[in-house]
């Protein structure tokens, strides 16, 4: 790998704009977007800042409008109302060739005419960048996604994990202001998909670029992302933390789209200080933690995620500091799942619903392994409980 | 596999009558323009006697030479239309019309040579235009263009749309977009439409007919008015060297589309 790369806007700068906003402040503004498709509104009034050096993932089930919204920033589609803002200059009009911004397509579209080393200096070239500088810059890149040696090679003559970085090799060789990539890793089988996500991610840290990547794999956007955005039917559902996406889901929707989690239907009961109970049709009264935002009366529904579900034979196993009032769930196990670093136990309640926990497998030979048909206790605190509304 | 890949007896039979059938009459033809005999039918043993003659006939020479200027002229500006067409049908997919429009260009594909060389015959002369070399150009472009625009719109289609996105992405504005990286990519379809024009326009006897004036007869027109004064074996020396051309051109056509679909996903049809 080389060095670090200048970042600094030179005359030989092939992105020709402005210097690079420091980390950290404001890069991009999408104001209130909408793209609709006849009757059909793809991206439906999305509004966004994203901060100069972030890595943002665009997450969502297919059709939800996360393409469209990267294409309308790479200027393949126009917004049919709001503005995008990149350094404070709306350019929700500009052609795709007057935006400081490039995209790595989702099949990289390589031009099949040209060598790794001319798809990646074309962009150069089109710059007007001096053949010298070109040769320079272009060296660089193969350096920096590793494809020595294979410089003379057609887009034909390579594996698909090298194509991906010729791709990536020529969408940074202009040095944007802002990388788009359109489901980068799809096509890579998983081992080298997780290979690339940590490249990926030290590359976007060396650099400092800003990266906004969209993705329909929710374990990729978790990994990879500093922040992520969900979007449903065109609209953004939350934008947060990886982190707090999975623990603190706004709404049952995005509970269920990531991760897995245990769904408890039910009505609020009572509330004690900072305790809500919550009568559920499947598991019987749940004591929860107040939610931060007060949820309306009426129909809710207690969300716990499986590996926060603590099983065991007789009860629950007090800690020394932790919660005293627990939730406690009795129930026979009726399917086992063993995925490697963990077991999924399935366990029938006798209030009538199911629970899943996720059980890490911290001895190699486990003598306590639950069978099929034993009778456990589930159990959980109510402060790894989210209220949702239902 | 055995099954597929042996041929039976009956399907080595019928293939051997089929290729028969479509090439012991031009075996035959090719035979004879060596033929040292005066008399078309008997063999008088090997000769260069008739390509000879063939090369001292200047009005046969002029018909030559004619064919090939219309042929080159024709095939340029048809696959210069057909292109353009092919790129307004495969990429401005909304335009209004254009299920008509690809109809309609499509039309002189299964329409009557008859018919097109008689309407043309019959603007000309509404026009007042001239008969000669460039009506016949005109009416062969008109002939060939949509062959053209079938060739070429074959390979646009199966062209991802997203390269000429990724060129624009890289800083290209549409046309150097299409200039820099379509226009490479569709080029030996381009060529193929060229060659399959050149091909067509030579051979052309019937729209030739119609639409060429006095003093400017193509070569199918001459040999077709030898041959009604009983053929004479010049004839075939003649035919035997225009197979030989198309059979080059035809060559370099499919081995341009070869190339084509080597490039890209798939073949252009040739």
């Amino acid at each position: 790998m080389t060095d670090e790369l200048p970042r600094t806007s030179t005359a030989s700068n092939a992105a020709g704009g402005d210097p690079y906003p420091a980390a950290g402040q404001p890069l991009l503004r999408i104001e209130g977007v909408t793209r609709t498709f006849g009757t059909f509104r793809a991206v439906d009034g999305v509004s966004l800042d994203i901060k100069a050096g972030e890595f943002f993932a665009l997450l969502g089930p297919s059709g939800c409008g996360k393409t469209t919204l990267l294409r309308m920033l790479a200027g393949f589609e126009a917004p049919d109302e709001g503005r995008i803002l990149l350094g404070g200059k709306d350019i929700a009009q500009a052609l795709p060739h007057e935006r400081p911004i490039n995209m790595m397509f989702q099949n990289y579209a390589l031009f099949p005419h040209l060598s790794v080393r001319d798809n990646i200096a074309f962009g150069l070239k089109r710059a007007g960048m001096p053949r010298a500088e070109i040769a320079i810059r272009v060296a660089e890149m193969v350096a920096l996604v590793k494809l020595e040696g294979l410089e003379k090679r057609k887009p034909d003559q390579l594996s698909g994990g090298q194509r991906q970085r010729v791709a990536l090799a020529r969408a940074l060789a202009r040095r944007p202001q802002l990388l788009l990539l359109d489901e980068p890793l799809a096509a890579l089988d998983k081992k080298l998909r997780e290979s690339t996500q940590g490249e990926l991610m030290e590359l976007q840290r060396r650099l400092g670029m800003t990266f906004i990547i969209v993705t329909h794999d929710q374990e990729e956007a978790m990994t990879m992302a500093d922040r992520i955005g969900v979007m449903k039917a065109g609209k953004l559902a939350q934008v947060a933390s990886p982190r707090e996406l999975y623990e603190a889901p706004r709404s049952r929707w995005i509970a269920e789209f990531v991760g897995d989690i245990n769904l408890f239907d039910g009505e609020s009961k009572l509330r004690d200080g900072h305790r809500l109970v919550i009568g559920t049709r499947d598991a019987g009264a749940l004591v929860v933690a107040e939610p931060r935002e007060p949820v309306g009366a009426g129909r809710l529904a207690v969300a716990i995620r499986p590996e926060k579900v603590k099983l065991s034979r007789r009860g629950p196993v007090s800690e020394a500091g932790r919660e005293t009032a627990i939730n406690r769930l009795d129930g026979v196990i009726a399917d086992i799942c063993y995925l490697g670093g963990t077991t999924t136990y399935k366990v029938k309640l006798d209030t009538g619903g199911t629970v899943q926990a996720s059980v890490a497998n911290s001895a190699r030979i486990d003598v306590d392994a639950y069978s099929l048909n034993q009778h456990v206790v589930a159990w959980f605190t109510p402060d790894d409980c989210v209220v949702l509304p239902s | 596999m055995r099954r597929i890949t042996r041929l039976s007896r009956f399907n080595i039979a019928s293939l051997a009558l089929g290729l028969a059938f479509l090439y012991l009459p031009i075996l035959i033809l090719v035979i004879y323009s060596f033929n040292a005999s005066r008399l078309v039918t008997v063999w008088g043993g090997w000769s260069l006697r008739w390509y000879h003659e063939f090369f001292n006939d200047r009005a046969m020479i002029e018909a030559a030479w004619m064919s090939l200027r219309v042929a080159v002229s024709s095939a340029t500006i048809a696959t210069l239309l057909g292109t353009l067409a092919a790129v307004a049908l495969s990429r401005g997919e909304r335009f209004r019309g254009r299920t008509l429009f690809s109809g309609m260009l499509y039309a002189p594909l299964v329409m009557p040579e008859v018919i097109t060389g008689l309407s043309l015959l019959l603007l000309f002369v509404a026009l007042n235009a001239e008969r000669g070399f460039w009506t016949v150009t005109i009416a062969h472009t008109t002939l060939t263009m949509c062959f053209v625009a079938v060739v070429v719109q074959s390979r646009l289609g199966s062209l991802d749309r997203s390269l000429e996105e990724a060129a624009m992405d890289l800083g290209c504005d549409p046309v150097r977009a299409f200039i820099s990286v379509t226009l490479p990519l569709i080029a030996p379809a381009i060529a193929a439409g060229w060659m399959l024009a050149f091909t067509l326009s030579l051979d052309d006897l019937v729209i030739a007919s119609f639409t060429t004036g006095p003093g400017s007869a193509t070569l199918p027109i001459r040999i077709y008015s030898e041959v009604r004064l009983g053929v004479k074996p010049e004839i075939n020396a003649i035919c035997t060297l225009v197979i030989a051309l198309i059979a080059v051109v035809i060559v370099i056509a499919s081995l341009a589309s070869k190339l084509s679909s080597s490039q890209g996903e798939s073949a252009a049809p040739l």
